[in-house]
């Protein structure tokens, strides 16, 4: 089971290095790991994606509320949550397919951020299906070089009256 | 401070050596072991300005100073202090550092770095010993501004010794040590993610495990360090007094239940008593106080108690669950918890059958002496016969690790929790004779002695000189049988007995390959009497049974340090055995 996990840790060196070594020396198998300060310069924000079971996420909670400069750990997959991931492809784009590809950058709600003589670059933001889809369909076309950042999430604020979330599924 | 005056702020400057040392003292502090070097000489200079405050103790080697600090925080329940230069001196603290996480022992590591100029150019004698002991750290500090030190030192204390203890590290880079301000030793802790102060069973878990109790009628007591370091023994002799359920421990939680009482059953797991094993395979309620169901006690761990219910409280939250899952895990303090629970706990109704049943396995298979016929000493014989000679007075032990340590473990009765010093998680040789160092640092008044094996002891014989020329009069029973005895143990029962690199005499002894023919080794190997005389200490040779009570009394009653050296078989093995991995229906007797 695929669980996102985000901690709230205090803005000191070597943190990111205790806290990807613990997890390394304890064996978890992190999928993907996002780092960035917050609104308070004091706090970064981890973002985990974990997989494994229940006793597995229990674990790895555990111990990563542990380590000292930790705040807090919260499991966000365990709420309504909006998650996204960000990504920048290169792809092979000679003059006659650019229009194609930039109808399907469209249809992803992509952006072309940079043209060159024979490649384009496009960012793709969202939910990690349709990043993946976006890359099968970017194959074909011939992908240069591709960067994606860890998974950032965050629990949906609260409302009154009805779920909307429930709709969007 | 505007309004500070320019001679009232100059005569309150101080360096960041001296800031160290005097947060040292303001933590009660009053004896660090140190080895001196290039990074660490400010610290030093320091140490012998505030000398009157705090002793400082040289170790001849840093690991030295490392276990003795851990002898003084294990017998005292207060954190030990040890202090080493940047580099190599950083590095051989490095196993006292990983020790002191796996037993959980409060200790403060002060290590001298290069110049926050050079970190990270290869500096001469730099480690960057931060990232390397990451890992084995409860937590860790490289200070780069001098004005960050005073706050420091008081959360590393707090961190060392609240929740489950551990050690940390303060690496002090030497201009930091030199750098000259007025220091701020009122500066609030900065550990926005540190909350160990509400872990406090809650009243509905108390009675869900006196309710459990109420109903047993196969309970056990397993109780391990988190007893001793939670200063929960008396808590624990309570309950177990009103409820009359019969107590085990582990290595770590010896003496947190008078191992003399008649409701103890000693040591359980792979070298644990026959009772306590069966007794825990059978419990219908197993009570687990501050343990962490580590291999070494459940063998399999699936097999393990599985015919009960299982109430395991630890302060360490990551604890439960982990190995094994209980029916009823809590969160506390253990010393909380147990108090809360005398309060409203009843006896089991009819624990009559039970009790006579735990009562008979442990009158059918003690502790055996082993094959000390005639003039034989064995390990296990001069250890009862130790425990026999010191067990009215006020007495600590340490140990090594090997077979001297689990018979230790097994003949050495202790009584009193912090009277048992034993590295017990990271298994570390070499432990033994420091680590008594430090206790009798702490406890001047008691008799302090290292139970050490041959090879245990020359990991860390330096100490000797330590233990004259500072004038710590401990004492090392040394149970010499030339081999690195566990581990011939081991090759008997698994290897038909090859002899892999375990025989401590010269390699074209017979030995060496398993062909010597006498029960035990001709030539001996090294001189420990000629060393131990060489280091100043009192020293006795003895092979005969007859010799050995007048032996160990001149031990006790010489005024220095001194090392009583028995000859002892190495075909002994240590008994009862579990084999690793496996479960109490694999358990070996003979």
């Amino acid at each position: 089971m695929r669980h996102v996990l985000s901690a709230v840790v205090q803005n000191v060196p070597g943190v990111l290095a205790h806290i990807s070594g613990m997890l390394a020396s304890r064996g978890y198998n992190i999928d993907s790991l996002a780092v960035g300060e917050t609104e308070n310069p004091d706090l970064s924000r981890m973002t985990f994606v974990v997989v494994g079971d229940d006793n597995v996420l229990e674990q790895v909670r555990k111990q990563l509320e542990k380590v000292v400069t930790i705040v807090k750990v919260i499991d966000v997959s365990s709420q309504e949550h909006v998650e996204r991931d960000l990504m920048l492809i290169k792809v092979r784009a000679p003059l006659g397919r650019r229009s194609e590809i930039r109808e399907l950058a469209d249809i992803f709600r992509g952006r072309i951020v940079d043209v060159a003589d024979e490649e384009v670059i496009v960012e793709i933001s969202g939910q990690e299906r349709k990043v993946e889809s976006f890359i099968d369909l970017m194959r074909p076309f011939g992908i240069v070089e591709l960067v994606r950042t860890g998974r950032i999430a965050m629990v949906r604020g609260k409302r009154g009256g009805q779920e909307p979330a429930t709709k969007s599924k | 401070m505007a309004t500070t005056t320019p001679k009232r702020a100059a005569a309150a400057l101080q360096s960041g050596a001296d800031i160290l040392v005097e947060c040292l003292v303001r933590h009660g502090v009053e004896v660090v072991f140190a080895y001196p070097g290039g990074a660490s000489m400010p610290l030093h200079q320091s140490l012998t300005a505030y000398k009157d405050q705090i002793r400082t103790i040289l170790p001849r080697h840093e690991q030295g100073g490392g276990f003795a600090a851990q002898g003084y925080a294990r017998t005292t329940g207060r954190p030990g202090v040890c202090m080493a230069t940047s580099g190599p001196g950083a590095t051989n603290l490095v196993t006292c550092i990983a020790d002191a996480k796996l037993d959980s022992i409060p200790l403060i590591a002060i290590t001298g770095q290069v110049k926050t100029a050079v970190i990270g150019t290869d500096a001469f004698q730099e480690t960057p010993i931060v990232e390397v002991c990451r890992g084995i750290t409860k937590h860790h500090y490289l200070v780069t501004d001098v004005n960050d030190l005073a706050r420091v030192m008081r959360e590393a204390f707090h961190i060392a010794t609240t929740g489950r203890p551990g050690p940390v590290l303060i690496d002090v880079p030497k201009d930091i040590q030199l750098a000259q301000i007025i220091a701020d030793y009122d500066a609030p802790m900065n550990l926005p993610g540190y909350h160990v102060e509400d872990r406090k069973a809650r009243p509905e878990q108390i009675a869900q495990v006196a309710a459990a109790i109420k109903r047993s009628k196969r309970p056990v007591i397993y109780a391990g360090g988190g007893v001793v370091m939670g200063d929960a023994s008396g808590e624990l002799r309570e309950l177990a007094k009103k409820t009359k359920i019969p107590v085990t421990m582990t290595l770590m939680g010896l003496g947190a239940f008078p191992g003399d009482h008649p409701q103890s059953l000693d040591m359980l797991g792979m070298h644990g008593s026959v009772y306590a094993n069966y007794a825990v395979d059978q419990a219908d309620l197993l009570l687990a106080f501050g343990v962490r169901f580590d291999d070494r006690v459940t063998g399999k761990v699936s097999e393990f108690a599985k015919h009960g219910k299982i109430v395991h409280i630890d302060v360490d939250p990551s604890e439960l669950n982990k190995n094994k899952e209980a029916h009823i895990p809590i969160v506390s303090d253990i010393k909380y918890a147990l108090s809360e629970l005398n309060k409203i706990v009843e006896a089991p109704e009819d624990l009559g059958p039970w009790l006579a049943q735990v009562a008979e396995w442990k009158k059918d298979n003690p502790f055996r002496l082993g094959e000390c016929t005639g003039e034989t000493i064995t390990s296990q014989y001069a250890i009862d016969k130790l425990w026999q000679l010191t067990k009215d007075r006020d007495t600590i032990v340490t140990v090594g690790v090997g077979q001297h340590q689990m018979w230790g473990a097994q003949h050495y009765r202790l009584k009193e929790p912090r009277t048992w010093c034993s590295s017990s998680g990271l298994g570390t040789m070499g432990f033994g004779l420091p680590a008594a160092m430090g206790a009798k640092v702490a406890h001047p008044e008691s008799l302090v002695i290292d139970i050490d094996g041959d090879g245990s002891f020359q990991m860390n014989i330096q100490e000797l000189g330590t233990c004259f020329c500072e004038k710590i009069p401990v004492k090392v029973l040394l149970l010499n049988n030339q081999h690195l005895g566990m581990v011939v143990q081991w090759e008997d029962r698994f290897h038909a007995g090859n002899r892999a690199h375990t025989y401590l005499g010269p390699i074209d002894n017979p030995e060496a390959i398993g062909q010597g023919c006498a029960d035990k080794p001709a030539a001996r190997f090294p001189d420990f009497v000629g060393i131990a005389k060489g280091y100043g200490a009192g020293a006795r040779y003895v092979s005969k049974k007859s010799e050995l009570e007048d032996a160990l009394r001149e031990m006790i009653e010489c005024p220095g340090p001194y090392v009583l050296d028995v000859e002892v078989p190495y075909q002994e093995h240590v008994l009862p055995m579990i084999p690793a991995g496996m479960t109490v229906k694999d358990l070996i007797k003979e």
